[in-house]
Protein backbone atom coordinates (compact mmCIF):
# COMPACT_ATOMS: atom_id res chain seq x y z
CA UNK A 1 0.00 0.00 0.00
CA UNK A 2 1.41 3.37 -0.93
CA UNK A 3 0.71 6.26 1.33
CA UNK A 4 0.86 9.57 -0.40
CA UNK A 5 3.11 12.02 1.37
CA UNK A 6 1.27 15.07 0.23
CA UNK A 7 -1.79 15.84 -1.80
CA UNK A 8 -3.04 19.02 -3.38
CA UNK A 9 -2.65 21.00 -0.20
CA UNK A 10 -2.37 18.83 2.86
CA UNK A 11 -0.60 15.87 4.28
CA UNK A 12 -2.62 12.68 4.09
CA UNK A 13 -0.68 11.22 7.00
CA UNK A 14 -2.43 13.69 9.28
CA UNK A 15 -5.60 11.74 8.64
CA UNK A 16 -4.14 8.59 10.15
CA UNK A 17 -6.22 7.44 13.06
CA UNK A 18 -9.16 9.56 12.00
CA UNK A 19 -10.12 7.57 8.94
CA UNK A 20 -9.56 3.92 8.11
CA UNK A 21 -6.57 2.51 6.29
CA UNK A 22 -8.77 2.08 3.25
CA UNK A 23 -8.98 5.82 2.85
CA UNK A 24 -5.22 6.22 2.88
CA UNK A 25 -4.84 3.74 0.05
CA UNK A 26 -7.56 5.47 -1.92
CA UNK A 27 -10.12 2.69 -1.71
CA UNK A 28 -12.63 4.91 0.05
CA UNK A 29 -13.10 8.59 -0.54
CA UNK A 30 -12.51 11.36 1.98
CA UNK A 31 -14.97 14.17 1.48
CA UNK A 32 -15.16 17.51 3.20
CA UNK A 33 -18.65 18.70 4.13
CA UNK A 34 -18.99 22.26 5.35
CA UNK A 35 -18.15 24.49 7.13
CA UNK A 36 -20.34 26.50 4.79
CA UNK A 37 -23.04 24.04 3.94
CA UNK A 38 -26.79 24.64 3.90
CA UNK A 39 -27.67 21.57 5.93
CA UNK A 40 -25.02 21.49 8.62
CA UNK A 41 -26.97 24.04 10.70
CA UNK A 42 -24.25 26.60 11.05
CA UNK A 43 -20.51 26.45 10.62
CA UNK A 44 -19.95 22.77 11.23
CA UNK A 45 -17.32 20.95 9.22
CA UNK A 46 -17.51 17.22 8.79
CA UNK A 47 -14.82 15.03 7.40
CA UNK A 48 -16.53 12.08 5.81
CA UNK A 49 -14.99 8.85 4.68
CA UNK A 50 -17.27 7.39 2.07
CA UNK A 51 -17.58 4.01 0.49
CA UNK A 52 -19.81 4.92 -2.42
CA UNK A 53 -22.58 6.78 -0.69
CA UNK A 54 -22.13 4.98 2.62
CA UNK A 55 -20.44 6.70 5.50
CA UNK A 56 -17.54 4.69 6.87
CA UNK A 57 -16.28 7.37 9.22
CA UNK A 58 -17.49 10.79 10.19
CA UNK A 59 -15.16 13.21 11.95
CA UNK A 60 -16.79 16.45 13.11
CA UNK A 61 -14.51 19.48 13.17
CA UNK A 62 -15.84 22.30 15.31
CA UNK A 63 -14.52 25.57 16.58
CA UNK A 64 -15.45 27.80 13.67
CA UNK A 65 -17.80 29.72 15.94
CA UNK A 66 -15.58 29.63 19.01
CA UNK A 67 -15.77 33.11 20.47
CA UNK A 68 -14.17 32.53 23.86
CA UNK A 69 -17.30 33.34 25.82
CA UNK A 70 -16.09 31.47 28.90
CA UNK A 71 -12.81 33.39 28.91
CA UNK A 72 -14.55 36.69 28.26
CA UNK A 73 -16.98 36.21 31.11
CA UNK A 74 -14.08 35.93 33.54
CA UNK A 75 -13.19 39.53 32.77
CA UNK A 76 -16.71 40.89 33.21
CA UNK A 77 -18.67 41.46 36.38
CA UNK A 78 -21.34 38.91 37.18
CA UNK A 79 -24.23 40.96 35.91
CA UNK A 80 -22.42 42.24 32.82
CA UNK A 81 -21.65 38.71 31.76
CA UNK A 82 -25.33 37.87 31.26
CA UNK A 83 -25.23 39.50 27.83
CA UNK A 84 -22.64 36.99 26.71
CA UNK A 85 -24.88 34.05 27.51
CA UNK A 86 -27.50 35.22 25.00
CA UNK A 87 -24.99 34.71 22.25
CA UNK A 88 -24.21 31.07 22.98
CA UNK A 89 -27.37 29.28 21.96
CA UNK A 90 -28.86 32.07 19.91
CA UNK A 91 -32.14 30.22 19.46
CA UNK A 92 -32.69 29.95 23.19
CA UNK A 93 -31.41 33.20 24.74
CA UNK A 94 -33.84 33.11 27.66
CA UNK A 95 -32.77 29.58 28.53
CA UNK A 96 -29.12 30.63 28.66
CA UNK A 97 -29.97 33.68 30.76
CA UNK A 98 -31.93 31.45 33.06
CA UNK A 99 -29.19 28.93 33.73
CA UNK A 100 -26.60 31.61 34.40
CA UNK A 101 -28.96 33.55 36.67
CA UNK A 102 -29.89 30.39 38.54
CA UNK A 103 -26.20 29.66 39.04
CA UNK A 104 -25.59 33.15 40.41
CA UNK A 105 -28.63 32.89 42.64
CA UNK A 106 -27.51 29.55 43.98
CA UNK A 107 -24.04 30.93 44.60
CA UNK A 108 -25.27 33.91 46.62
CA UNK A 109 -28.41 32.24 47.93
CA UNK A 110 -30.62 34.94 46.48
CA UNK A 111 -34.40 34.75 46.57
CA UNK A 112 -36.55 35.23 43.47
CA UNK A 113 -40.12 36.53 43.90
CA UNK A 114 -42.88 34.17 42.71
CA UNK A 115 -44.08 36.51 39.99
CA UNK A 116 -40.59 36.68 38.48
CA UNK A 117 -40.30 32.89 38.63
CA UNK A 118 -43.57 32.42 36.79
CA UNK A 119 -42.63 34.95 34.12
CA UNK A 120 -39.31 33.17 33.74
CA UNK A 121 -41.02 29.82 33.23
CA UNK A 122 -43.47 31.35 30.78
CA UNK A 123 -40.74 32.94 28.69
CA UNK A 124 -38.50 29.88 28.91
CA UNK A 125 -41.32 27.78 27.47
CA UNK A 126 -41.97 30.31 24.70
CA UNK A 127 -38.26 30.12 23.98
CA UNK A 128 -38.56 26.35 23.75
CA UNK A 129 -41.34 26.69 21.20
CA UNK A 130 -39.31 29.29 19.33
CA UNK A 131 -36.28 27.03 19.21
CA UNK A 132 -38.32 23.98 18.22
CA UNK A 133 -39.92 25.98 15.41
CA UNK A 134 -36.53 26.83 13.91
CA UNK A 135 -35.45 23.24 14.40
CA UNK A 136 -38.60 21.89 12.70
CA UNK A 137 -38.36 24.31 9.81
CA UNK A 138 -34.71 23.66 9.06
CA UNK A 139 -34.95 19.94 9.70
CA UNK A 140 -37.84 19.62 7.25
CA UNK A 141 -36.07 21.86 4.77
CA UNK A 142 -32.99 19.63 4.89
CA UNK A 143 -35.08 16.59 4.14
CA UNK A 144 -36.87 18.38 1.33
CA UNK A 145 -40.14 19.71 2.75
CA UNK A 146 -39.75 23.37 2.04
CA UNK A 147 -43.15 24.78 2.93
CA UNK A 148 -42.86 23.79 6.60
CA UNK A 149 -39.91 26.11 6.91
CA UNK A 150 -41.95 29.11 5.80
CA UNK A 151 -44.83 28.30 8.15
CA UNK A 152 -42.51 27.78 11.11
CA UNK A 153 -40.79 31.09 10.63
CA UNK A 154 -44.14 32.85 10.31
CA UNK A 155 -45.17 31.58 13.75
CA UNK A 156 -41.76 32.24 15.21
CA UNK A 157 -42.16 35.92 14.43
CA UNK A 158 -45.10 36.06 16.83
CA UNK A 159 -42.92 34.75 19.65
CA UNK A 160 -40.12 37.14 18.79
CA UNK A 161 -42.68 39.96 18.92
CA UNK A 162 -43.52 38.93 22.48
CA UNK A 163 -39.83 38.94 23.37
CA UNK A 164 -39.51 42.39 21.88
CA UNK A 165 -42.51 43.50 23.89
CA UNK A 166 -40.95 42.51 27.21
CA UNK A 167 -37.27 43.15 26.64
CA UNK A 168 -37.02 45.47 23.67
CA UNK A 169 -35.02 42.87 21.77
CA UNK A 170 -36.16 40.11 19.49
CA UNK A 171 -33.31 37.71 20.11
CA UNK A 172 -30.55 38.88 22.44
CA UNK A 173 -32.93 39.73 25.23
CA UNK A 174 -30.80 39.66 28.43
CA UNK A 175 -34.12 39.84 30.25
CA UNK A 176 -33.39 37.62 33.25
CA UNK A 177 -31.23 39.14 35.94
CA UNK A 178 -29.98 37.78 39.26
CA UNK A 179 -32.88 37.98 41.68
CA UNK A 180 -35.62 38.20 39.07
CA UNK A 181 -36.14 39.88 35.75
CA UNK A 182 -35.09 43.22 34.32
CA UNK A 183 -38.51 44.87 34.76
CA UNK A 184 -42.12 43.87 34.89
CA UNK A 185 -43.91 42.82 31.74
CA UNK A 186 -46.02 45.55 30.08
CA UNK A 187 -49.82 45.53 30.10
CA UNK A 188 -49.98 44.34 26.49
CA UNK A 189 -48.04 41.20 27.41
CA UNK A 190 -50.95 39.10 28.63
CA UNK A 191 -53.27 39.69 25.63
CA UNK A 192 -50.34 39.07 23.27
CA UNK A 193 -49.56 35.70 24.86
CA UNK A 194 -53.27 34.80 24.97
CA UNK A 195 -53.51 35.57 21.26
CA UNK A 196 -50.58 33.29 20.61
CA UNK A 197 -52.10 30.53 22.76
CA UNK A 198 -55.28 30.66 20.69
CA UNK A 199 -53.45 30.90 17.42
CA UNK A 200 -50.69 28.36 17.75
CA UNK A 201 -52.28 24.92 18.49
CA UNK A 202 -53.95 24.84 15.07
CA UNK A 203 -50.57 25.56 13.51
CA UNK A 204 -48.98 22.54 15.21
CA UNK A 205 -51.82 20.49 13.71
CA UNK A 206 -50.87 21.94 10.33
CA UNK A 207 -47.24 20.89 10.69
CA UNK A 208 -48.34 17.45 11.73
CA UNK A 209 -50.67 17.20 8.76
CA UNK A 210 -47.75 18.03 6.51
CA UNK A 211 -45.27 15.64 8.09
CA UNK A 212 -46.38 13.14 10.71
CA UNK A 213 -48.09 10.68 8.37
CA UNK A 214 -46.47 11.83 5.18
CA UNK A 215 -45.06 8.69 3.50
CA UNK A 216 -42.03 10.57 2.18
CA UNK A 217 -41.28 11.91 5.64
CA UNK A 218 -41.68 8.45 7.17
CA UNK A 219 -39.36 6.95 4.56
CA UNK A 220 -36.68 9.49 5.27
CA UNK A 221 -36.87 9.39 9.07
CA UNK A 222 -38.00 6.01 10.33
CA UNK A 223 -35.22 3.58 11.16
CA UNK A 224 -32.58 6.25 10.51
CA UNK A 225 -30.02 7.26 13.12
CA UNK A 226 -31.07 4.64 15.61
CA UNK A 227 -29.77 5.00 19.15
CA UNK A 228 -30.66 2.70 22.02
CA UNK A 229 -31.39 4.08 25.46
CA UNK A 230 -28.14 2.67 26.85
CA UNK A 231 -26.08 4.19 24.07
CA UNK A 232 -27.80 7.52 24.51
CA UNK A 233 -26.93 7.62 28.21
CA UNK A 234 -23.41 6.36 27.56
CA UNK A 235 -22.81 9.13 25.05
CA UNK A 236 -24.24 11.75 27.40
CA UNK A 237 -27.31 12.56 25.33
CA UNK A 238 -30.03 14.50 27.11
CA UNK A 239 -33.25 16.28 26.31
CA UNK A 240 -35.41 15.25 23.35
CA UNK A 241 -32.55 13.20 21.91
CA UNK A 242 -32.51 11.01 25.01
CA UNK A 243 -36.30 10.94 25.33
CA UNK A 244 -36.61 9.88 21.69
CA UNK A 245 -34.81 6.71 22.78
CA UNK A 246 -37.47 6.09 25.41
CA UNK A 247 -35.78 7.41 28.55
CA UNK A 248 -38.21 9.48 30.54
CA UNK A 249 -35.81 12.02 31.99
CA UNK A 250 -36.67 15.67 31.99
CA UNK A 251 -34.80 18.02 34.31
CA UNK A 252 -37.99 20.06 34.75
CA UNK A 253 -39.48 16.97 36.42
CA UNK A 254 -36.43 15.32 37.97
CA UNK A 255 -34.75 18.38 39.47
CA UNK A 256 -37.34 21.17 39.23
CA UNK A 257 -36.02 24.71 39.12
CA UNK A 258 -37.71 28.09 38.99
CA UNK A 259 -41.01 26.63 40.21
CA UNK A 260 -41.55 23.97 37.53
CA UNK A 261 -42.86 21.65 40.24
CA UNK A 262 -46.07 23.74 40.31
CA UNK A 263 -46.91 23.06 36.69
CA UNK A 264 -48.72 20.15 35.21
CA UNK A 265 -47.28 18.75 32.02
CA UNK A 266 -46.35 15.45 30.45
CA UNK A 267 -42.97 14.33 29.23
CA UNK A 268 -43.35 12.81 25.79
CA UNK A 269 -41.01 9.93 24.98
CA UNK A 270 -40.31 7.91 21.87
CA UNK A 271 -39.93 4.16 21.50
CA UNK A 272 -37.45 3.42 18.76
CA UNK A 273 -34.80 6.10 19.15
CA UNK A 274 -34.69 7.00 15.48
CA UNK A 275 -34.96 10.34 13.69
CA UNK A 276 -38.73 10.07 13.53
CA UNK A 277 -39.12 9.56 17.27
CA UNK A 278 -36.94 12.53 18.03
CA UNK A 279 -39.11 14.55 15.66
CA UNK A 280 -42.27 13.30 17.33
CA UNK A 281 -41.00 14.06 20.84
CA UNK A 282 -40.24 17.66 19.92
CA UNK A 283 -43.61 18.18 18.27
CA UNK A 284 -45.34 16.90 21.40
CA UNK A 285 -43.09 19.08 23.54
CA UNK A 286 -44.42 22.15 21.80
CA UNK A 287 -47.93 21.20 22.88
CA UNK A 288 -46.77 20.61 26.45
CA UNK A 289 -44.99 23.94 26.45
CA UNK A 290 -48.24 25.60 25.47
CA UNK A 291 -49.88 23.93 28.45
CA UNK A 292 -47.23 25.35 30.74
CA UNK A 293 -47.53 28.81 29.22
CA UNK A 294 -51.29 28.73 29.73
CA UNK A 295 -50.96 27.68 33.37
CA UNK A 296 -48.29 30.29 33.98
CA UNK A 297 -50.48 33.01 32.56
CA UNK A 298 -53.48 31.90 34.61
CA UNK A 299 -51.47 31.73 37.82
CA UNK A 300 -49.51 34.91 37.34
CA UNK A 301 -49.66 36.58 40.75
CA UNK A 302 -49.10 40.24 41.44
CA UNK A 303 -46.03 41.33 43.28
CA UNK A 304 -42.43 42.40 42.84
CA UNK A 305 -40.37 40.97 39.99
CA UNK A 306 -36.95 41.39 41.58
CA UNK A 307 -35.50 40.44 44.89
CA UNK A 308 -35.30 43.03 47.64
CA UNK A 309 -31.77 42.08 48.62
CA UNK A 310 -30.01 45.38 48.06
CA UNK A 311 -26.53 43.88 48.33
CA UNK A 312 -27.10 42.15 45.02
CA UNK A 313 -30.04 43.84 43.33
CA UNK A 314 -30.00 47.57 42.54
CA UNK A 315 -32.79 49.69 44.08
CA UNK A 316 -35.57 50.97 41.85
CA UNK A 317 -34.96 54.30 40.22
CA UNK A 318 -37.70 55.97 42.28
CA UNK A 319 -35.87 55.35 45.55
CA UNK A 320 -32.76 57.19 44.44
CA UNK A 321 -34.33 60.58 45.00
CA UNK A 322 -35.38 59.92 48.59
CA UNK A 323 -32.98 57.43 50.14
CA UNK A 324 -29.27 57.95 50.69
CA UNK A 325 -28.86 54.23 51.25
CA UNK A 326 -30.39 53.51 47.87
CA UNK A 327 -27.90 55.87 46.25
CA UNK A 328 -25.02 54.09 47.95
CA UNK A 329 -26.26 50.67 46.87
CA UNK A 330 -26.87 51.90 43.36
CA UNK A 331 -23.40 53.38 43.17
CA UNK A 332 -21.70 50.32 44.60
CA UNK A 333 -23.54 47.89 42.36
CA UNK A 334 -22.92 49.79 39.14
CA UNK A 335 -19.31 50.71 39.79
CA UNK A 336 -18.02 47.67 41.58
CA UNK A 337 -20.60 44.94 41.25
CA UNK A 338 -21.53 42.47 43.94
CA UNK A 339 -19.25 40.02 45.68
CA UNK A 340 -20.67 36.51 46.02
CA UNK A 341 -19.20 34.20 48.63
CA UNK A 342 -16.38 31.89 47.67
CA UNK A 343 -17.62 28.61 46.29
CA UNK A 344 -18.51 26.51 43.29
CA UNK A 345 -21.92 25.53 42.00
CA UNK A 346 -23.26 23.53 39.10
CA UNK A 347 -26.80 24.20 37.92
CA UNK A 348 -28.62 22.34 35.18
CA UNK A 349 -31.77 23.22 33.31
CA UNK A 350 -33.72 21.62 30.51
CA UNK A 351 -32.92 23.75 27.49
CA UNK A 352 -34.78 23.05 24.23
CA UNK A 353 -31.86 20.86 23.22
CA UNK A 354 -31.16 19.03 26.46
CA UNK A 355 -29.24 19.50 29.65
CA UNK A 356 -27.76 22.96 29.78
CA UNK A 357 -25.39 23.13 32.72
CA UNK A 358 -23.56 26.07 34.19
CA UNK A 359 -20.54 25.61 36.40
CA UNK A 360 -19.78 28.80 38.24
CA UNK A 361 -16.75 29.23 40.50
CA UNK A 362 -16.36 32.32 42.63
CA UNK A 363 -13.27 33.49 44.49
CA UNK A 364 -15.19 36.21 46.32
CA UNK A 365 -14.36 38.96 43.84
CA UNK A 366 -16.92 40.84 41.69
CA UNK A 367 -15.92 38.85 38.62
CA UNK A 368 -16.56 35.14 38.15
CA UNK A 369 -13.41 33.08 38.55
CA UNK A 370 -14.50 30.41 36.14
CA UNK A 371 -17.68 29.94 34.15
CA UNK A 372 -18.21 26.79 32.20
CA UNK A 373 -21.26 25.85 30.19
CA UNK A 374 -22.10 22.27 29.57
CA UNK A 375 -24.01 22.68 26.36
CA UNK A 376 -26.23 20.02 24.84
CA UNK A 377 -25.19 20.68 21.22
CA UNK A 378 -21.57 20.01 22.15
CA UNK A 379 -22.36 16.62 23.61
CA UNK A 380 -24.82 15.63 20.91
CA UNK A 381 -22.36 16.53 18.19
CA UNK A 382 -19.75 14.31 19.81
CA UNK A 383 -22.27 11.47 19.44
CA UNK A 384 -22.70 12.16 15.71
CA UNK A 385 -19.98 9.75 14.49
CA UNK A 386 -21.78 6.96 16.33
CA UNK A 387 -25.16 7.91 14.84
CA UNK A 388 -23.93 8.48 11.30
CA UNK A 389 -21.93 5.28 10.91
CA UNK A 390 -23.05 3.07 8.02
CA UNK A 391 -25.74 5.48 6.90
CA UNK A 392 -26.13 7.09 3.51
CA UNK A 393 -24.83 10.59 3.14
CA UNK A 394 -28.37 11.82 2.53
CA UNK A 395 -29.43 10.35 5.87
CA UNK A 396 -26.59 12.16 7.61
CA UNK A 397 -28.43 15.39 6.90
CA UNK A 398 -31.55 14.00 8.56
CA UNK A 399 -29.50 12.84 11.56
CA UNK A 400 -27.83 16.23 12.02
CA UNK A 401 -31.27 17.80 11.97
CA UNK A 402 -32.65 15.32 14.47
CA UNK A 403 -30.06 16.01 17.18
CA UNK A 404 -30.88 19.71 16.86
CA UNK A 405 -27.50 21.35 17.12
CA UNK A 406 -26.75 25.04 17.28
CA UNK A 407 -23.10 25.72 16.61
CA UNK A 408 -23.06 28.81 18.78
CA UNK A 409 -24.13 26.58 21.63
CA UNK A 410 -21.52 24.01 20.71
CA UNK A 411 -18.46 26.22 20.28
CA UNK A 412 -19.27 29.03 22.73
CA UNK B 1 -34.05 1.23 46.67
CA UNK B 2 -33.27 3.64 49.45
CA UNK B 3 -31.00 6.53 48.67
CA UNK B 4 -27.51 6.13 49.99
CA UNK B 5 -24.91 8.71 50.70
CA UNK B 6 -22.49 8.35 47.77
CA UNK B 7 -19.65 9.88 49.75
CA UNK B 8 -19.91 7.27 52.49
CA UNK B 9 -19.89 4.48 49.93
CA UNK B 10 -16.89 5.99 48.17
CA UNK B 11 -14.99 6.44 51.40
CA UNK B 12 -15.54 2.82 52.36
CA UNK B 13 -14.43 1.55 48.98
CA UNK B 14 -11.48 3.92 48.48
CA UNK B 15 -10.40 5.01 51.97
CA UNK B 16 -7.04 6.31 50.77
CA UNK B 17 -8.28 8.00 47.56
CA UNK B 18 -10.90 10.39 48.90
CA UNK B 19 -8.82 13.16 50.39
CA UNK B 20 -11.49 15.70 51.27
CA UNK B 21 -15.23 16.24 51.12
CA UNK B 22 -16.77 19.68 50.69
CA UNK B 23 -20.40 20.68 50.77
CA UNK B 24 -21.55 24.03 49.43
CA UNK B 25 -25.20 24.89 48.69
CA UNK B 26 -26.26 21.26 48.96
CA UNK B 27 -23.69 20.19 46.39
CA UNK B 28 -21.23 17.54 47.46
CA UNK B 29 -17.72 17.56 46.12
CA UNK B 30 -15.35 14.68 46.71
CA UNK B 31 -11.71 15.61 46.24
CA UNK B 32 -10.02 12.47 45.03
CA UNK B 33 -6.50 11.40 44.26
CA UNK B 34 -5.83 11.80 40.53
CA UNK B 35 -4.33 8.31 40.31
CA UNK B 36 -7.66 6.72 41.24
CA UNK B 37 -10.03 8.72 39.04
CA UNK B 38 -10.72 5.99 36.50
CA UNK B 39 -11.28 3.36 39.17
CA UNK B 40 -13.57 5.67 41.10
CA UNK B 41 -15.58 6.57 38.01
CA UNK B 42 -15.97 2.91 37.12
CA UNK B 43 -17.01 2.17 40.69
CA UNK B 44 -19.55 5.04 40.63
CA UNK B 45 -21.05 3.80 37.40
CA UNK B 46 -21.15 0.08 38.15
CA UNK B 47 -22.06 -0.01 41.83
CA UNK B 48 -25.77 -0.56 42.03
CA UNK B 49 -26.52 1.72 44.97
CA UNK B 50 -24.67 4.60 43.29
CA UNK B 51 -25.62 4.09 39.64
CA UNK B 52 -24.00 7.27 38.30
CA UNK B 53 -24.66 6.37 34.69
CA UNK B 54 -24.65 9.83 33.12
CA UNK B 55 -21.57 11.97 32.87
CA UNK B 56 -23.02 15.46 32.81
CA UNK B 57 -19.91 17.49 32.46
CA UNK B 58 -16.17 17.67 32.89
CA UNK B 59 -14.55 21.02 33.39
CA UNK B 60 -11.09 22.28 34.13
CA UNK B 61 -10.37 25.06 36.58
CA UNK B 62 -7.19 27.10 36.87
CA UNK B 63 -6.56 28.32 40.43
CA UNK B 64 -3.45 30.28 39.48
CA UNK B 65 -1.41 31.36 41.48
CA UNK B 66 -2.56 28.83 44.08
CA UNK B 67 -0.91 25.44 44.33
CA UNK B 68 -1.86 22.86 43.21
CA UNK B 69 -2.84 25.02 40.30
CA UNK B 70 -5.28 23.00 38.22
CA UNK B 71 -8.40 21.06 39.00
CA UNK B 72 -10.63 18.88 36.88
CA UNK B 73 -14.23 18.56 38.06
CA UNK B 74 -16.39 15.65 36.98
CA UNK B 75 -20.13 16.09 37.33
CA UNK B 76 -21.80 12.71 37.59
CA UNK B 77 -25.51 12.15 37.65
CA UNK B 78 -27.54 9.07 38.43
CA UNK B 79 -30.69 8.67 36.36
CA UNK B 80 -31.68 5.81 38.63
CA UNK B 81 -31.47 7.58 41.98
CA UNK B 82 -31.81 11.17 40.76
CA UNK B 83 -28.74 12.44 42.55
CA UNK B 84 -25.55 14.09 41.49
CA UNK B 85 -21.98 14.10 42.66
CA UNK B 86 -18.95 16.17 41.81
CA UNK B 87 -15.55 14.53 41.79
CA UNK B 88 -12.57 16.79 41.70
CA UNK B 89 -8.91 16.05 41.16
CA UNK B 90 -6.17 18.59 41.81
CA UNK B 91 -3.22 18.72 39.46
CA UNK B 92 0.17 20.40 39.79
CA UNK B 93 1.38 23.35 37.75
CA UNK B 94 4.16 21.44 35.99
CA UNK B 95 2.84 18.72 33.74
CA UNK B 96 -0.84 18.54 34.72
CA UNK B 97 -1.81 15.03 33.68
CA UNK B 98 -4.70 12.81 34.62
CA UNK B 99 -5.97 9.54 33.20
CA UNK B 100 -8.81 9.77 30.71
CA UNK B 101 -12.22 8.42 31.71
CA UNK B 102 -13.36 7.83 28.13
CA UNK B 103 -13.14 4.10 28.82
CA UNK B 104 -15.84 4.46 31.47
CA UNK B 105 -17.89 7.30 30.02
CA UNK B 106 -17.59 7.68 26.23
CA UNK B 107 -19.20 11.10 26.62
CA UNK B 108 -15.94 12.29 28.19
CA UNK B 109 -14.21 12.28 24.81
CA UNK B 110 -14.91 15.84 23.73
CA UNK B 111 -14.99 17.28 27.24
CA UNK B 112 -11.41 16.12 27.74
CA UNK B 113 -10.35 17.34 24.35
CA UNK B 114 -11.81 20.74 25.16
CA UNK B 115 -9.95 20.91 28.47
CA UNK B 116 -6.75 19.76 26.78
CA UNK B 117 -7.21 22.47 24.19
CA UNK B 118 -8.22 25.40 26.37
CA UNK B 119 -6.61 24.55 29.70
CA UNK B 120 -3.61 22.47 28.68
CA UNK B 121 -4.30 19.47 30.86
CA UNK B 122 -3.17 16.19 29.33
CA UNK B 123 -5.37 13.12 29.53
CA UNK B 124 -3.46 9.87 29.23
CA UNK B 125 -5.00 6.99 27.26
CA UNK B 126 -7.38 9.31 25.47
CA UNK B 127 -8.19 7.85 22.04
CA UNK B 128 -7.96 11.10 20.09
CA UNK B 129 -6.37 13.93 22.06
CA UNK B 130 -6.27 16.80 19.56
CA UNK B 131 -7.21 20.43 19.85
CA UNK B 132 -10.95 20.81 19.53
CA UNK B 133 -11.96 24.46 19.43
CA UNK B 134 -8.75 26.36 18.70
CA UNK B 135 -6.83 25.96 15.44
CA UNK B 136 -4.38 23.06 15.37
CA UNK B 137 -1.33 25.32 15.22
CA UNK B 138 -2.39 27.58 18.09
CA UNK B 139 0.10 28.41 20.79
CA UNK B 140 -0.93 28.35 24.43
CA UNK B 141 -4.12 27.52 26.25
CA UNK B 142 -6.61 30.41 26.36
CA UNK B 143 -8.49 29.51 29.53
CA UNK B 144 -5.36 29.59 31.67
CA UNK B 145 -5.27 32.57 33.96
CA UNK B 146 -1.85 33.69 32.75
CA UNK B 147 -3.08 33.82 29.16
CA UNK B 148 -4.00 37.42 28.37
CA UNK B 149 -7.51 38.17 27.25
CA UNK B 150 -6.14 39.97 24.23
CA UNK B 151 -7.02 43.26 22.73
CA UNK B 152 -5.75 45.25 19.80
CA UNK B 153 -4.35 48.75 19.87
CA UNK B 154 -6.27 50.89 17.43
CA UNK B 155 -4.25 51.43 14.29
CA UNK B 156 -4.09 54.92 12.86
CA UNK B 157 -2.13 56.06 9.86
CA UNK B 158 0.56 57.60 12.05
CA UNK B 159 1.22 54.44 14.09
CA UNK B 160 0.22 51.73 11.64
CA UNK B 161 3.63 50.06 11.34
CA UNK B 162 4.42 50.43 15.01
CA UNK B 163 1.19 48.70 16.07
CA UNK B 164 1.49 46.07 13.39
CA UNK B 165 4.93 45.11 14.67
CA UNK B 166 3.53 44.19 18.09
CA UNK B 167 0.40 42.44 16.94
CA UNK B 168 0.08 38.96 18.42
CA UNK B 169 -0.24 36.81 15.35
CA UNK B 170 -1.15 33.22 16.13
CA UNK B 171 1.68 31.69 14.13
CA UNK B 172 4.52 33.37 16.00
Amino acid sequence: MTVLDSTWEGNLNELKGLVSERALSGETMVLNMGPQHPSTHGVLRLLLELDGENIVNCVPDIGYLHTGIEKNMESKRYEQAITMTDRMDYLSPMGNNLVYCLAMEKLIDLDVPPRAQTIRVLLAELTRINSHLVWLGTHALDIGAMSVFLYCFREREKILDIFELVSGQRMMSTYFRPGGIWRDVPAEFEPAVRDFLDYFPAKIDDYERLLTNNPLWLDRTQGIGFMSADDAIRLGCTGPTLRGSGVNWDIRKALPYSGYENFEFDVPTGQHGDVYDRYFVRIQEMRQSLRIVRQALDNLSDGPVRSNNRKYVPPPRSELGTSMEAVIHHFKLWTEGFRPPKGEVYVRIESPRGELGCFLASDGSPKPWRVHFRTPSFVHLSALPFLAKDHLIADLVAIIGSIDIVLGDCDR
Amino acid sequence: MAQVNPIAVLQTAFPEAVTDVQTFRDETTALVDAAYIVDICRFCRDTEELGFNLLSDITGIDYHPQQPRFAVAYHLYSLIHNQSLRLKVLLPDDDPTVASVTGVYPAANWFEREIFDLMGITFTDHPDLRRLLMPEDWDGHPLRKDYPLGYETVQFSFNFDEVDKHKPYAKE
